[in-house]
C-alpha cells in the first residue's frame, strides 16, 4: 500500500518540478522513489491486509506484481531518459507515467470489480496522451487516437460486463462474489436461470474487455498500428508494463471467482490463446519492420500467457509472474537497442527501422549484438534463458490441466517464432549492406556514446535474464 | 563430484578463452581442452566397471518442481564422456595453422560447447538432459553461422529450425511423462522410467514418436536427415567434425538411455519402424555417397549411412546389436573426423574438393596418403580396424532381429566400400596433374592431429575388449529394462 502512496507522492513532485526549477533533479528521484516503492512492497510481504473497506487487497500476489511493476518501471526509466529530455514537456510526461503506475498497481491488487475499473482508466489515460506525445509526428497522432477509441470501447464492454455480473449476483466484491458462486445453491437457487445467463454475458464480455488490454486475437487489431506509432520508450512501457498488469488483473479475477463456472470461458480462452500464438508468431514472420515485428511477438506471447489463465491452477500465478518478468526483462532490452537504433539510422526519421538496419550490426557494436542476441534467443525461448522456462512452466501447468493439443500449438508457435528471432540474429552477425555505410556508422554507434543509463540496463537485463532463467526458483517459488 | 567438474571445467575454460586476445587464444584453447582431457583419463582409471551410476552427484536445483541436477556416469556415458575429451583437443588442432577470424570467440564457443556435450551424456534428470541437449546447440549453430561458408545463413537456419523442431516435441514427451510421476513429481531418471513402463500403449505409442523424432533429426536418420548434407558442406572444419564426431551421438546416446528404457512398450510396438527407417537411410544414402563428386559432401552422406546401422543395431534390442552401437559410435566419431581432416587437408592446399580435379597425390605425399589409407580402411571397416568390430556386431544384431533387415544392412559393408575406395583411387592414385602437384605432404601440427586418430582405429580394431567391458553392464541393464514388457 505505501508503494501506492509513494507512487502518489511521485506524481505529484513530478508535476510541481516545473514550478519549483528542480526539474534537473527529477530522474535520480524518480528513480530513487521506485527503489522506495520496491522497498516499501517488500515490507508488506506476508501481511495480507485490506484497504478502504475490502477494495484493495494487498496479498502476496499483489505484491509481487506491485514489485514486478516498480522494477520493471525502474529499468524502463533507465531506458527512456531521453525520451524526457529530448521532449520540451518532460515534466508531463514523468507525471503521466507515474499515474499510469499507479493505476497498474491498483490493477494488481484490487478486490472490488469497481477497483478493477477505476485501475484500468487511470492507467490507460496517461497511455493514451503518452502515445501521441511525438505531437507533430502524424504516426503517433494516429497511434493516439486508435488507442485511445479502441481502449475506450473495451474499458465499455469490461463495465458493461461488471454491470451485468452485479446484476446477477449483486456484488462488486470478489470475495463475495467467489463465495456465491462457489456455493452449490447460487445457481439453482434465487439467481435463477435468467440470473445465470446474465452472469454468463457479463463474464464473456468482461472477458472480451481484458482481451482487449492484453492484445489477444482477434482483439488485437490495435496492437501493431498504435505500437509502431508510439514513440518507442512509450511502446516499450505499454508492452511490458500494461501487458503485466492486465495479465495480472486478468488472472485474479479469473482465478478466485470464475474458476468454478470455467464451462462458459475455458473454450472461449483456449481459442484465444491458440488464435494468439498463431497468428501472432506467422503475422510476425511476415513484418518489415522491428517494432511491428515486435508488436506482434507481443501478442504471441499474450496467447502463451492466456494458458496460465486456462489452467487457472496452483501453478498459474507463478507462472505467469514468472513469464511477465522474463518477457518484460528481454522486450525492454530489444526495445532499447531499437531505440538506440532508430537514432543512428541514417535514413530519414519516417522510415521505421528494418531487418536490413541490423545488418553488420555485431562489427559496429559487439556488445549491443550480443545483448540483443541475448533478448531474442530469450523470447524465442533457447534454454537457459528466461524466456524458456517460462514456456517451459506453462506449458507444464497446460499439460498437467490436460491441454495436449493447446500445447502442441503452442510449440509449434514457437517454432515458428524461433524464425523472426534469428532473423535479427542472422542479420546482426551477416557483412553490412555496403562497406562505406558501415564506416560512417562505426563512429555514431560506438560504446562510448550510449549514456551510462542504458549501459546499466543492458548489463541488469542480460544478467537477469540469465540468473532468471538458471534459477527460476527466485520467482516461482514465492507464491 | 568428478562428473561436475568435467562439465564445469571448459565452461569455465571457454569464457577464459574468451578474454585472451588474437593467436593466443588457440594455445590456451588446446591446453585446456588437454587438461579437460587428463580429468577423464583419470575418472576413466577410478570407474569401476560395473552397472551402477558412478562419480554421482545430486543435487536439488528446482526444488518446487523437483527438478534436480543429477549428474553421473556409467560405462555408457563415459566412453562417449572420454570420446568427447578425445576429440575436442583434435579438434582444436586441427585448426592450428589455419586463420580463423576472431579466434577468441571461435575457440570459446568450441569449448562451451564440450561442456554441453559432456552434461547431455551425464545427465540423469530429465530435465537438465533437454537443458544440456538445447544448449548444445547455441554454439554449433553460431560456430556455423559466423565461420561457415557461402550461403550459410539459409542452410544453418534450417539446420536449427529442423533440431529445435525435435526438440521442442521431446519437451513436450518428457512433460508428459514427468507429469505420470508420483505426485511431487520428478524427472530423475529412473521415476520417467517408471513412469513411461506404466502407461497405456496408446501413450508410449506418441511418446516414442515425439522422442525419436528429436532423435532422429540429431543422427539424422532418414527421412530427417536433409538439413545434414549441407550443413556437414558449408560448416567450418572444426564446425562439421564437431557436429558428425560428436553431436550425432548425442541421437544414438538418446535413444539407447533415454528412448528404450522409457517407452519400452512404444519401442517393441513401432522399434520395427524405425528399423525400416535406419536401413532405408543406409541404402539410401549409400547410394547417394557413390554418386557424389565433392569429397565432404560423400563424406556427409557415408556418415547418414554409418549412423544409420547403429540405429539398426540399437533398434534390434540385442546386446550385441547395442554393443556394436557402443563401439561404432566411437568408431565412427574418430574415423568421421579424421576423414574431415582429410577434407581440411586437401582444401587448405588445392582450394578444391571435387574428386574429378585431384590425382596422385600418393606419388608427392606418402605420409598423407598412408594416414589416409588407414583411416579409409577403418571407415570401411576392414578386419583390424575399429569399424570391424562394430559394424560386425551390430550386423550380428539386427541379424537376430530379422535376417533380410540384416542382408539389406550389410549392403552398407560393399557400398560403403565401393565410394570410399573409389574417391581415394580418384584423389590419390593415379597420374599427379598440374594442380595436385603442388601438394605438400603433411606438416607438424598435421601429423599430431593424424597420428593419434591412426593409434586409435588401430588399437581398437586389433584390441576392442576394454571398451566392450566398460559398456558391456550397463548394456545389460538397459536391455533388462526392455525386457520384462517382452514377457507381458
Amino acid at each position: 500500500m505505501k508503494t501506492l502512496y509513494i507512487l502518489t507522492a511521485l506524481g505529484v513532485i513530478a508535476m510541481l518540478a516545473e514550478m519549483f526549477r528542480f526539474k534537473k533533479f527529477l530522474f535520480p528521484i524518480v528513480l530513487f522513489g521506485l527503489l522506495g516503492g520496491i522497498a516499501a512492497a517488500l515490507k508488506d510481504w506476508n501481511t495480507n491486509i485490506h484497504y478502504f473497506s475490502n477494495m484493495m487487497t494487498f496479498d502476496n500476489y499483489g505484491i509481487l506484481f506491485a514489485i514486478l511493476i516498480c522494477a520493471t518501471a525502474f529499468l524502463w526509466l533507465l531506458m527512456s531518459q531521453d525520451f524526457f529530455i529530448s521532449e520540451s514537456s518532460k515534466t508531463d510526461h514523468y507525471a503521466l507515467v507515474l499515474f499510469s503506475l499507479c493505476g497498474a498497481l491498483l490493477m494488481v491488487s484490487y478486490s472490488n470489480m469497481v477497483m478493477l475499473f477505476l485501475g484500468i482508466e487511470i492507467l490507460s489515460i496517461p497511455m493514451y496522451v503518452l502515445a501521441g506525445s511525438k505531437k507533430d509526428d502524424l504516426s503517433s497522432n494516429e497511434s493516439a487516437l486508435k488507442y485511445f477509441l479502441m481502449g475506450a470501447f473495451a474499458t465499455g464492454f469490461l463495465l458493461f460486463g461488471i454491470a451485468l455480473v452485479y446484476g446477477a449476483c449483486g456484488t462488486f466484491d470478489i470475495g463475495v462474489l467467489a463465495t456465491y458462486l462457489g456455493s452449490p445453491q447460487s445457481v439453482s437457487g434465487w439467481m435463477g436461470p435468467r440470473g445465470e445467463t446474465l452472469l454468463n454475458a457479463g463474464i464473456l464480455m468482461m472477458l472480451v474487455g481484458l482481451s482487449f488490454k492484453v492484445a489477444a486475437v482477434p482483439f488485437h487489431f490495435w496492437t501493431p498500428d498504435v505500437y509502431e506509432g508510439a514513440p518507442t520508450p512509450v511502446t516499450a512501457f505499454m508492452s511490458t508494463i500494461v501487458k503485466t498488469a492486465a495479465f495480472a488483473a486478468f488472472l485474479r479475477l479469473f482465478l478466485t471467482c470464475f474458476a468454478g463456472h470455467g464451462v462458459i470461458w475455458t473454450n472461449v480462452i483456449w481459442m484465444l490463446a491458440a488464435l494468439s500464438i498463431l497468428l501472432g508468431n506467422i503475422t510476425a514472420v511476415y513484418q518489415n519492420s522491428v517494432k511491428r515485428m515486435l508488436a506482434y511477438s507481443s501478442i504471441s506471447h499474450a496467447g502463451y500467457m492466456l494458458l496460465a489463465i486456462l489452467t487457472s491452477g496452483t501453478m498459474s500465478a507463478g507462472a505467469i509472474v514468472y513469464y511477465s518478468a522474463a518477457y518484460s526483462v528481454a522486450t525492454l532490452g530489444a526495445f532499447t537497442v531499437l531505440s538506440i537504433t532508430e537514432k543512428t539510422s541514417p535514413a530519414n526519421e519516417s522510415s521505421a527501422v528494418t531487418f536490413n538496419s541490423f545488418a553488420g550490426f555485431s562489427k559496429r557494436n559487439p556488445f549491443l549484438a550480443f545483448a540483443m542476441t541475448v533478448y531474442m534467443l530469450s523470447l524465442a525461448g533457447i534454454p537457459p534463458l528466461a524466456g524458456f522456462f517460462g514456456k517451459y512452466y506453462l506449458f507444464t501447468a497446460a499439460l498437467q490441466s490436460g491441454y495436449a493439443w493447446l500445447v502442441l500449438i503452442a510449440a509449434l508457435g514457437s517454432l515458428i517464432g524461433v524464425y523472426y528471432y534469428f532473423r535479427v540474429i542472422i542479420k546482426m552477425y551477416s557483412p553490412a549492406s555496403s562497406p562505406a555505410s558501415a564506416a560512417e556508422e562505426k563512429n555514431t554507434l560506438s560504446f562510448e556514446k550510449i549514456g551510462l543509463n542504458q549501459k546499466l540496463l543492458f548489463i541488469l537485463t542480460v544478467c537477469l535474464a540469465l540468473v532468471l532463467g538458471t534459477f527460476p526458483d527466485l520467482i516461482i517459488g514465492l507464491l | 563430484m568428478l562428473t561436475v567438474v568435467l562439465i564445469v571445467f571448459p565452461l569455465l575454460a571457454g569464457l577464459l578463452v574468451l578474454l585472451t586476445k588474437g593467436e593466443q587464444a588457440k594455445k590456451i584453447a588446446l591446453t585446456l581442452s588437454l587438461i579437460e582431457l587428463a580429468i577423464s583419463v583419470f575418472t576413466l582409471l577410478q570407474f569401476q566397471i560395473n552397472p551402477d551410476v558412478q562419480f554421482l552427484f545430486d543435487a536439488p536445483w528446482i526444488s518446487s518442481l523437483g527438478i534436480h541436477f543429477k549428474v553421473g556416469m556409467d560405462g555408457i556415458s563415459l566412453l562417449l564422456v572420454l570420446l568427447t575429451t578425445v576429440l575436442v583437443p583434435l579438434i582444436i588442432l586441427s585448426s592450428f595453422k589455419r586463420e580463423i577470424k576472431n579466434p577468441n570467440s571461435f575457440y570459446s564457443l568450441v569449448l562451451i560447447m564440450q561442456m554441453a556435450l559432456v552434461g547431455v551424456f551425464t545427465a540423469m534428470d530429465g530435465f537438465l538432459f533437454y537443458i544440456f541437449w538445447e544448449l548444445a546447440l547455441i554454439p554449433i549453430w553460431f560456430i556455423c553461422l559466423l565461420w561457415g561458408g557461402e550461403n550459410r545463413e539459409k542452410i544453418t537456419f534450417k539446420f536449427f529450425i529442423y533440431t529445435l523442431a525435435g526438440s521442442l516435441l521431446m519437451l513436450v514427451g518428457l512433460i508428459y511423462l514427468y507429469l505420470q510421476t508420483p505426485a511431487a513429481h520428478s524427472f530423475d531418471i529412473h521415476a520417467l522410467y517408471a513412469a513411461g513402463a506404466g502407461l497405456s500403449s496408446s501413450e508410449q505409442t506418441w511418446i516414442f514418436w515425439a522422442l525419436f523424432a528429436a532423435f532422429a533429426i540429431k543422427m539424422p536418420v532418414f527421412p530427417f536427415h536433409t538439413w545434414q548434407p549441407d550443413t556437414y558442406t558449408v560448416a567450418p572444419t572444426q564446425g562439421t567434425m564437431l557436429l558428425s564426431g560428436i553431436m550425432l551421438k548425442m541421437g544414438t546416446y538418446g535413444l539407447i538411455r533415454w528412448l528404450l528404457p522409457v517407452v519400452p512398450a512404444g519401442v517393441q510396438e513401432w522399434g520395427c519402424c524405425a528399423m525400416v527407417l535406419s536401413v532405408t537411410g543406409i541404402l539410401y544414402a549409400s547410394v547417394i555417397a557413390i554418386m557424389q563428386k565433392d569429397f565432404k559432401r560423400l563424406i556427409a552422406y557415408s556418415s547418414i549411412a554409418h549412423v544409420g546401422l547403429i540405429s539398426a543395431g540399437i533398434f534390434s534390442l540385442t546386446v550385441q546389436g547395442l554393443q556394436g552401437g557402443m563401439i561404432q559410435m566411437l568408431a565412427h566419431g574418430i574415423n568421421v573426423v579424421g576423414l574431415f581432416f582429410v577434407v581440411d587437408v586437401i582444401f587448405n592446399r588445392m582450394h578444391t574438393q571435387e574428386l574429378s580435379k585431384l590425382g596422385g597425390i600418393r606419388n608427392i605425399a606418402p605420409w598423407f596418403s598412408t594416414v589416409f589409407m588407414v583411416i579409409l580402411l577403418g571407415s570401411v571397416a576392414l578386419p583390424l580396424t575399429n569399424g570391424f568390430v562394430g559394424e560386425f556386431l551390430l550386423l550380428n544384431g539386427v541379424y537376430q532381429y530379422n535376417e533380410w533387415m540384416a542382408a539389406f544392412a550389410g549392403l552398407t559393408v560393399i557400398l560403403g566400400a565401393v565410394y570410399m575406395l573409389r574417391s581415394y583411387q580418384q584423389m590419390m592414385l593415379g597420374e599427379t596433374n598440374a594442380l595436385t602437384s603442388a601438394f605438400t605432404d603433411l606438416t607438424f601440427h598435421e601429423k599430431a592431429v593424424f597420428i593419434p586418430i591412426v593409434i586409435l582405429i588401430i588399437a581398437m580394431g586389433i584390441y576392442p575388449k576394454p571398451v566392450l567391458d566398460i559398456a558391456e553392464p550397463s548394456i545389460l541393464k538397459i536391455i533388462e529394462l526392455i525386457h520384462p514388457a517382452n514377457t507381458l
